[in-house]
């Protein structure tokens, strides 16, 4: 359970998040969707104390985020580049993720095993660094590796961008798999619009860091969206 | 067309992130390069009438002998710090401009660099006292100028070798081995180089044969790139060919161990961090100027110390100063995963440790000197370990400046790293040490020097577990600015 209380962010008066309260119980497929600038990425950053919060705060499963370390060990998030160590190659990343979250070699390959399909053999064994990698596989790793260790909350900043078609569709079943269970809390951020009406049981529409819907994804909701945005 | 080049070249100057400094240290550079600039003046005149002075022979026989010397050093240093052409071109390859002229004008950029008229400051001062003390105008002036051709030959030979590290660290092996040889006077290269530097002066058209490589070696890079000029092949950045890597033997240090792991490829891997450490071995050698006496003002017994702290302390102040700087790429990832700071910075601290200790077995040698200069590097070891290593994470909080590993450039000092409250804690790190030993050198005795200086370190070494907290709690005062300022690509 996420809770949001009062929360700004400010930057000299520009005033870039403003949410007065917002629940995001626990098991739900969250999607954030808004133009750019709208604050999305602010949000996330607050969700993983990158940045302080002006006024308000967000307690993630009872720990207040800005004052206490221990979301740490149930969070995982993939943002952007900066989630990835360049000079590393991808199962050394995985492996190095993995020892900070308190699993072994064995439990990383287990799980790595599960998204063959997904890498498509771009991946492991490539004998390539990370920052050698196209964005789209960079992309993939950092998405792979926000899934080791069984956290509870996910954050996955506008996965979906600089994906490939295939693996757009993979990705979705990914997120869809996750969301099905009870136990994992995911949290997305889109620009596409049907991408995000397919995986997420609710939909919150960002504009100028006020939250401006708050919708139960519905058969409706696409349209409902594409009104919002068009209009 | 070149009017755009250069409007482009003065914004990218004047608006680099480097250049919105503050005014303070603007000055300060400005009077660094005026300095060195008035060094190298005084080295062109003085260079002649000191050699005369010491009686070593005729002044341009001497410096004919040690000028190879001298080009492969210049070559070195470029190698190391002059930046390619290439860096800018890539937003230019589509629009309508001939290839021959961007690559002109790049190739051109590179003749009109310091690195090339740096050397003026010396050549011509030491020509010109040449001329006044009688040498033959035609000699001088076929000399100079050969000299001249040589240094840019040296400008274009960098362009074709850059990145070529095989080529480079041989060349670099090979004339250190000569450099050793020729001390011991098993061989001497110069023999065999000095005759055509000379052959300049006596016979000035052998400058032509200089010039003619001039302009040899600036065509077969023109044609190079110029064949080059695609994104797959020269412009492409170099991919070195990957290898998971496991280093199973620190696992037995649980998170310490993945943290060490981690840096040891950070080190191993990026050319910026590697550049670090052969710094730091380098270090070792620099307590050479006190124990062998070449320094007079190194002479006094104090400095014994100041040597021991750099000798052992090399990596210390090359690496460990820029904790956390090193990890500014993925610094995001490190503060949202499941990492405590005290790890992190324990991690770091051991590096320093480990390379501490590392340089001072190797720098036993310096028992030739006697057991009183290896002292002073142990006791210079123990103060590193004990305080100085505190110092530099406490320091590193402060430094937000954000590290490219994989270039070279402000390998060697960044002014960013030089503000008020570093500057302060360098205080502790060397004046400090250097009073502690004057306490007991002159109150007691020199053995008492030692013994203080080394309980320092150990006293601080006792501290560690509360000295830690502190650094951790600034860190964590300091995360939001530093996540923020690392995210400014420099």
């Amino acid at each position: 359970m996420i809770t949001v209380q009062n929360l700004t962010k400010k930057y000299g008066d520009a005033i870039v998040l403003n949410i007065e309260s917002l629940e995001i119980p626990k098991g739900q497929s969250f999607g954030l969707v808004g133009n750019n600038g709208a604050g999305k990425t602010t949000f996330f950053s607050l969700m993983l104390d990158l940045i302080q919060p002006t006024t308000g705060h967000i307690v993630n499963n009872g720990v207040q985020i800005d004052s206490s370390e221990a979301w740490k060990p149930f969070t995982s998030a993939f943002i952007d580049e900066t989630f990835l160590i360049g000079y590393l190659t991808p199962e050394e990343y995985f492996y190095f993720i993995g020892e900070i979250r308190g699993r072994n070699k064995a439990d990383v390959d287990q799980l790595l095993e599960g998204f063959e399909d997904f890498f498509h053999d771009e991946i492991l064994g490539q004998k390539k660094y990370l920052r050698d990698l196209s964005k789209g596989n960079q992309k993939k790793v950092g998405i792979v590796a926000s899934l080791i260790g069984d956290p509870e909350v996910i954050i996955l900043d506008e996965p979906f961008a600089n994906l490939d078609p295939t693996t757009q569709i993979k990705l979705k079943g990914i997120i869809k798999e996750l969301a099905s269970s009870k136990e994992v809390t995911v949290l997305v951020s889109s620009h596409d619009l049907i991408h995000v009406t397919e995986v997420c049981e609710r939909i919150v529409v960002l504009n100028k860091g006020e939250l401006v819907r708050d919708i139960q994804t519905s058969k409706e909701t696409l349209k409902e969206l594409e009104v919002f945005f068009g209009g | 067309m070149l009017k755009h080049f250069l409007r482009l070249e003065w914004k990218s100057f004047f608006r680099s992130a480097s250049f919105r400094g503050n005014l303070v240290i603007k000055i300060f550079m400005v009077f660094g390069a005026l300095y060195f600039m008035a060094v190298f003046l005084g080295l062109g005149i003085g260079a002649f009438y000191m050699i005369e002075n010491q009686g070593w022979g005729d002044p341009l026989v001497v410096v004919n002998r040690y000028m190879i010397y001298y080009l492969v050093g210049d070559l070195y240093i470029r190698y190391m710090l002059q930046k390619m052409p290439i860096t800018n071109i890539k937003p230019l390859l589509y629009l309508p401009i001939n290839k021959s002229k961007i690559v002109g004008y790049s190739l051109g950029k590179t003749v009109v660099s310091f690195f090339n008229w740096g050397h003026a400051f010396f050549f011509v001062p030491f020509s010109v006292v040449l001329l006044v003390e009688g040498y033959s105008p035609i000699g001088v002036i076929g000399w100079h100028l050969g000299m001249m051709a040589l240094f840019f030959c040296n400008n274009f030979i960098n362009v074709l070798v850059n990145n070529k590290d095989n080529v480079f660290y041989m060349l670099l092996g090979l004339f250190s081995v000569l450099g050793i040889c020729q001390y011991y006077e098993l061989f001497n290269i110069t023999t065999y180089t000095s005759p055509f530097f000379d052959a300049l002066y006596a016979q000035p058209w052998m400058a032509l044969f200089t010039w003619g490589l001039l302009i040899a070696l600036a065509t077969s890079a023109f044609t190079y790139f110029k064949r080059h000029m695609y994104l797959d092949a020269g412009l492409a950045g170099k991919k070195s060919l990957a290898k998971t890597e496991d280093y199973a033997w620190l696992n037995r240090f649980g998170n310490l161990g993945t943290f060490l792991k981690n840096d040891i490829k950070l080190i191993r891997r990026n050319k910026r961090s590697k550049t670090a450490v052969i710094m730091s071995f380098f270090f070792i050698f620099y307590g050479l100027f006190f124990f062998t006496g070449a320094v007079e003002a190194y002479d006094g017994p104090v400095w014994k110390i100041f040597a021991g702290i750099f000798i052992s302390g090399g990596f210390l102040f090359s690496f460990g100063q820029f904790v956390p700087s090193w990890d500014s790429s993925y610094y995001p990832l490190m503060m949202s995963q499941n990492i405590r700071y005290r790890e992190y910075l324990t991690s770091k601290w051991y590096l320093i440790l480990l390379a501490t200790v590392a340089s001072t077995i190797l720098a036993s040698f310096y028992l030739y000197f006697g057991w009183d200069a290896y002292l002073a590097v142990i006791v210079g070891a123990i103060y590193n370990i004990g305080v100085n290593s505190y110092l530099v994470l406490w320091g590193g909080a402060y430094i937000k400046t954000p590290i490219d590993l994989t270039s070279n450039k402000k390998a060697f000092g960044d002014k960013q790293a030089f503000n008020s409250k570093t500057l302060l804690l360098t205080l502790p790190k060397l004046i400090l040490p250097l009073g502690v030993y004057a306490l007991g050198h002159y109150i007691i005795s020199p053995t008492a020097g030692y013994i203080f200086v080394g309980m320092a370190g150990v006293i601080g070494f006792g501290f560690r577990n509360k000295v830690f907290a502190m650094i951790e709690s600034i860190y964590k005062r300091e995360k939001y600015k530093t996540l923020a300022a690392y995210k400014q690509k420099a």
